[in-house]
């Protein structure tokens, strides 16, 4: 193992642009070597950014140390990047079920298993999370998936702009909405329990629900507006508004908390602050 | 249904707590400190839920249970009719009020009248 490190070492040193970092860091976590190969991870993340295999690895030194909530973020990308990512899959399967969520913990390996049907440790991680106890923490796939960019730059790129505006972020890719104030949509998307789109009526809806906010708190004396939270019965949601124009709707599961989702929301808030300033 | 009021107005930053109609946002029944007006807050509460309800129930989100205005200078609070009878628990509070405590008394507001 010390060998192989060294020789991996002395590749990656020869020439920082391939992609042996993901074997580098696959060996230092291995042998434990977590905070080195944490760097290994982020440096090669830094010069790939698009490979979500790079995202599955630096995730699964994050979980190797107890960093759920970064792993998840950093799982939740290289599957907005590469969708059929099976190491990816598996891993939010993992922590989804760390989290107490089975439903959705198996709604993953369930996809990770359409992808990979002949792959043993799906059904034997379904099988262990049936009996209660956790899926074993995911291991690299086999065959890592190709770069993003590499199966099409063009698509990829494009696709990856208009995701971009909350990259990163837990949950990047569902329940977030970015509107203008004619209830336009600017990035996001929502959809219902069914999986159909509802993201335009929703929209229409909101710049209705934002203008209506303003009022009663100009009206009532309270000042300008900051934010809406509403539990539903199916689920929470939060409005703001990242710019006095734009408008962002974060809507989550019932078992978030309000707080939490706020906080959440305050995050994508700055993201699309930021995004919006790019324009 | 006063008593339920005085429990929420209890709740220290609450400036105010009402029961209004869903259906024409009139004033049922009120608990209000001086200078807030009765007739303004339920009238804009009622229609900012009806509109809430309206983005929520497009979203999938179901039926809204609780909401929360938060505003520089306050926030409003409410608990709306499907959960009460078509009656909405509102209160009106200071912007550091603790939402879970109002939350929980509005709740409980809106069994009672139930």
């Amino acid at each position: 193992m010390a060998d192989e490190i060294r020789a991996l070492s002395a590749q990656l040193a020869q020439d920082p642009q391939s992609l042996v970092f993901l074997r580098l860091g696959e060996a230092l976590r291995r042998k434990g070597q977590l905070d080195a190969a944490l760097r290994v991870a982020v440096n090669g993340l830094e010069r790939h950014p698009h490979l979500a295999d790079a995202h599955d690895l630096y995730a699964r030194i994050l979980t190797d140390k107890h960093d759920y909530a970064r792993a998840f973020d950093e799982w939740d990308m290289a599957v907005r990047i590469a969708p059929h990512h099976t190491g990816a899959l598996k891993g939010l399967a993992f922590l989804y079920f760390k989290v107490g969520d089975v439903a959705q913990a198996e709604a993953h390996l369930e996809q990770a298993r359409k992808v990979e049907p002949d792959d043993p440790s799906i059904d034997q991680a379904i099988v262990m999370m049936r009996k209660g106890a956790a899926p074993p923490a995911p291991e690299p796939s086999a065959a890592p998936s190709p770069p993003a960019a590499a199966v099409s730059p063009a698509a990829a790129s494009s696709a990856l702009d208009e995701a971009r505006v909350f990259a990163g972020l837990e949950g990047a890719n569902e329940g977030l909405l970015l509107i203008d104030g004619a209830g336009r949509v600017l990035g996001g998307s929502l959809k219902d329990k069914a999986g159909t789109d509802v993201t335009d009526a929703v929209a229409a809806y909101l710049a209705g629900v934002s203008q209506e906010a303003a009022r009663t708190a100009k009206l009532l004396g309270l000042g300008a507006w900051m934010g809406l939270s509403a539990e539903g019965q199916n689920g929470n949601v939060h409005l703001a508004h990242p710019t006095p124009e734009a408008l962002l709707l974060v809507v989550r599961e019932r078992g978030m908390p309000l707080g939490r989702l706020a906080i959440l929301a305050q995050r994508a808030t700055l993201m699309a602050r930021r995004w919006l300033e790019k324009q | 249904m006063s008593k339920a009021l005085d429990l929420i107005t209890r709740v220290r930053g609450v400036r105010g707590a009402m029961l209004v109609s869903t259906e024409d946002g009139l004033v049922v029944a009120e608990q209000l400190m001086e200078g807030i007006k009765g007739g303004a807050v339920a009238a804009l509460a009622a229609s900012l839920a009806g509109r809430l309800g309206r983005a929520m129930e497009a979203a999938g989100t179901g039926t809204s249970v609780f909401w929360h205005l938060q505003a520089e200078q306050g926030a409003l609070l409410v608990v709306p009719g499907d959960a009460s009878g078509g009656i909405l628990v509102v209160a009106v509070a200071e912007p550091d009020v603790n939402i879970g405590l109002v939350r929980l008394e509005l709740l409980r507001a809106a069994e009672a009248v139930v």
